[in-house]
């Protein structure tokens, strides 16, 4: 930081205004693919483990390898065979989604008490119906949790593939760094935490959309 | 796979081993980095932790620290570490990384240590209330011992995130083993920045695997399971 300059320069935020958003969008592109592409694949083996509970171990135990590496380790293997790409952030990403998530769908599924279950089935459900009406919908909450952690995880995440020449609000993070210059940082810094904010917000209010019974009165 | 083979080759050349710039010389700097930013974060957030939990005093802030901490990137947390460092004069390199790593540590801490003690058997704590233990005492010989595992386990998750972070010191001119992955993203030599990634997430795991081993050991005597 230079002297005699202010920490925050707000003609230079004000003059790059529109580069800012840009960066905002796309750390949100990058979030939302992450996760989404993150909640089919743990779904899936979420789905996987519930029918063969032996997988389970060697499952979280892979995963819990994935979500150990750090990312700039990750990232940097990628880049021999991916490249500096968005491909190579994403596969970054989405893999430190999976452990969080396929540990929250397991347990919620799990969790559905054995009653509700034979309910269901004394009722005549079949057991794809007994998952998708019952379980599923039961697991919701817990679910929702997982999402809600992985999602500012992976919001904060994003950040470290400014290195890979993504990176959303890490671009200015990085930018400040090399120039030393504190407005880009605290923008981008202050910018990546009111976006998991805002983000954990939003999510809070589609799970109480989505489950309506957890909060009736 | 010509990238594994420059890989091999790179690990296997004895330049890489030797002198300041060195794997050993790497690692240790990255160790001694990471264990000096856990400590600090022990001695300021286990006090404070051990208090609330023995009083369940402010559980909701103790417990929601940890997502509040989740929030926080890593890399925005290294630049105000930077601002910190530069502002009291301290330099670049190995302070702005602590200023960045301390705070990331605290949060499982807290959480993990709040929740270890709160959740030993209230029974147990009246007992030797009755019988005469003081407050200190039943803190020390009842709750943090049988609260160690999941205290430990709050210091893992600590060290494998700082351990994991400490590679973006590099960035701010530390050193550390991210040296070798931003100098080998910088130099676009992919068998250094290979090396490094690999080191890093190999300590990464030793750190996760060394922790675990030590929470299982200290599981106390009476609360093994028999198999």
């Amino acid at each position: 930081m230079t002297p005699g300059e202010p920490l925050v320069r707000w003609d230079w935020i004000a003059s790059h205004a529109g580069e800012i958003g840009q960066r905002v969008g796309e750390h949100l592109e990058l979030t939302v693919i992450a996760v989404a592409v993150g909640v089919v694949i743990a779904f899936v083996l979420s789905l996987l483990a519930l029918r063969i509970p032996a997988l389970y171990g060697p499952i979280t135990w892979t995963t819990g390898i994935l979500y150990t590496i750090p990312s700039l380790a990750l990232f940097a293997l990628l880049i021999p065979y991916t490249g500096l790409s968005l491909l190579s952030a994403e596969i970054g990403l989405v893999s430190y989604t999976l452990l969080i998530l396929i540990r929250n769908i397991v347990a919620g599924v799990r969790g559905v008490p054995v009653e509700v279950r034979d309910a269901a089935r004394g009722m005549g459900y079949t057991d794809r119906q007994i998952l998708w009406r019952v379980e599923l919908p039961l697991a919701l909450a817990v679910i929702f949790a997982g999402i809600r952690v992985a999602t500012i995880t992976t919001i904060g995440l994003v950040t470290v593939t400014a290195l890979i020449g993504q990176g959303g609000m890490g671009y200015f993070i990085l930018l400040g760094i090399q120039l030393f210059f504190s407005t880009a940082l605290i923008v981008g810094a202050l910018g990546s935490v009111v976006l998991a904010v805002l983000a954990d917000a939003a999510l809070v209010l589609v799970q109480q959309a989505l489950t309506p019974w957890t909060h009736a009165r | 796979m010509t990238a594994l083979g420059d890989l091999v080759r790179w690990l296997s050349d004895p330049a890489n081993w030797q002198g300041s710039h060195g794997i050993p010389v790497r690692v240790l700097e990255h160790i001694e980095l990471s264990g000096f930013s856990v400590l600090v974060a022990l001695v300021i957030a286990m006090p404070i932790a051990l208090y609330l939990g023995h009083t369940g005093r402010a559980g909701f802030i103790a417990i929601n620290v940890a997502n509040i901490g989740r929030a926080l990137p890593s890399l925005a947390l290294l630049a105000f570490g930077l601002v910190i460092a530069i502002s009291l004069g301290l330099g670049l390199g190995f302070w702005p990384t602590v200023f960045a790593l301390v705070p990331l540590a605290i949060p499982p801490i807290v959480t993990n240590a709040y929740v270890a003690i709160r959740e030993v058997d209230r029974d147990i704590v009246e007992a030797a209330r009755g019988m005469g233990l003081s407050e200190g005492q039943i803190l020390r010989s009842i709750e943090i011992p049988l609260g160690l595992p999941v205290i430990l386990s709050g210091i893992r998750t600590a060290a494998v995130n700082v351990v994991a972070t400490a590679t973006l010191g590099a960035l701010v001119a530390g050193g550390a083993l991210g040296r070798f992955i931003v100098d080998g993203l910088a130099l676009q030599e992919y068998d250094q920045l290979m090396a490094g990634a690999l080191l890093v997430a190999l300590l990464a795991v030793a750190t996760e695997v060394s922790f675990g081993a030590l929470e299982r050991a200290t599981v106390p005597a009476g609360m093994r399971v028999v198999r």
